[in-house]
């Protein structure tokens, strides 16, 4: 007999205490009615017969053993996240850099990309830095926003920056005497014209505000005079 | 960046702690304002190069720590502290 669904089925034998039921024993081999089902078989209980093993398939012994036995390095799981962005800093804030060769100079943040990096720039036109990363340690993040909605940053990431593979120069008996051709990076155009497409959203932007496009020209800079832990970035 | 001088390694009556150096910013007079330069690196003789942990005393004076200990003999000289790792 097939076992029926224990939904909504309550035991026919309740607990006294824990542990103890109500009824003995041959009182629930009435209750249960296996009289009946004994006398529905014959006499007996019916049985069932074991379910037949699914065939398994021999094993291959393998071919080839290691010498030694090899330890397997542990699986690493670590993901990398980037990291956690000030609350200071959204999209559009105006940055100040503080190192590196653009230091001083008041920026637009864009985006943070997926290793952490903040995606920054000048824009170009108003103070000379271009589509650049920064790390988030190196800024100072004022209240003044930029509207960057019209800006699609889509195509940016990490690999956008990355040096191309240089490669591997063959070794030859002329090199040795040629003149070492110094190779100038030169910026391919098709970043340029990256550039331009961002700023020219952002310029648009930044010449609605009066007075942005010279605040982001002009450099900050301290003097023992200026008190900066005065200084108030954030209103 | 802002300027400050060295002063004197952290120090008891009678025994020096060289490791840390007592570094007076120019511009900062009380131990609130310190806070601000608090996780700001130093730069000291362009070698040197060190953190703010924390101020020393009421005035504004900050104890500063450096890879290596400063050298006595650059005791009043000029020290410069940067602005990062920014925190604002």
């Amino acid at each position: 007999m097939a076992p029926k669904a224990a939904t909504g089925r309550t035991s026919r034998n309740p607990d006294l205490i824990r542990g103890v039921g109500k009824f003995s024993r041959s009182k629930m081999y009435h209750k249960r009615g296996l009289w009946a089902i004994k006398a529905k078989n014959g006499g007996v209980f019916p049985k069932h017969d074991p379910k037949p093993a699914a065939a398994e398939t021999p094993a291959k012994p393998p071919k080839f053993y290691p010498a030694d036995d090899v330890k397997k390095p542990l699986a690493n799981k670590r993901k990398h996240k980037p990291t956690k962005l000030r609350a200071s800093i959204t999209p559009g804030t105006v940055l100040i850099l503080l190192a590196g060769r653009f230091m001083g100079k008041r920026v637009v943040f864009l985006k943070q990309l997926t290793s952490g990096l903040l995606l920054v720039t000048g824009p170009f036109k108003v103070n000379g830095v271009p589509l650049r990363r920064v790390n988030q340690s190196y800024v100072i993040a004022t209240s003044t926003k930029v509207d960057i909605s019209g800006v699609d940053l889509g195509k940016f990431d990490d690999q956008y920056f990355e040096k191309e593979a240089e490669k591997k120069k063959k070794k030859g008996e002329g090199e040795f005497f040629e003149a070492e051709k110094e190779e100038k990076k030169v910026l391919p155009d098709d970043k340029k014209d990256d550039q331009k497409t961002v700023d020219a959203q952002l310029i648009k932007s930044i010449e609605a505000v009066l007075d942005l496009k010279t605040y982001l020209s002009a450099r900050f800079y301290s003097e023992p005079q200026f008190f900066i832990s005065k200084f108030c970035f954030m209103e | 960046m802002v300027k400050g001088h060295q002063g004197e390694g952290v120090r008891s009556k009678s025994n020096q702690y060289p490791n840390t150096s007592l570094i007076h910013i120019e511009g900062v007079n009380t131990k609130e304002e310190v806070s601000w330069y608090c996780g700001k690196q130093w730069i000291a003789l362009l070698l040197h190069l060190g953190q703010v942990p924390r101020p020393h005393g009421n005035s504004g004076v900050v104890r500063a720590k450096f890879k290596s200990n400063l050298p006595p003999k650059s005791m009043g000289d000029r020290v410069r502290v940067v602005m990062y790792p920014g925190n604002i």
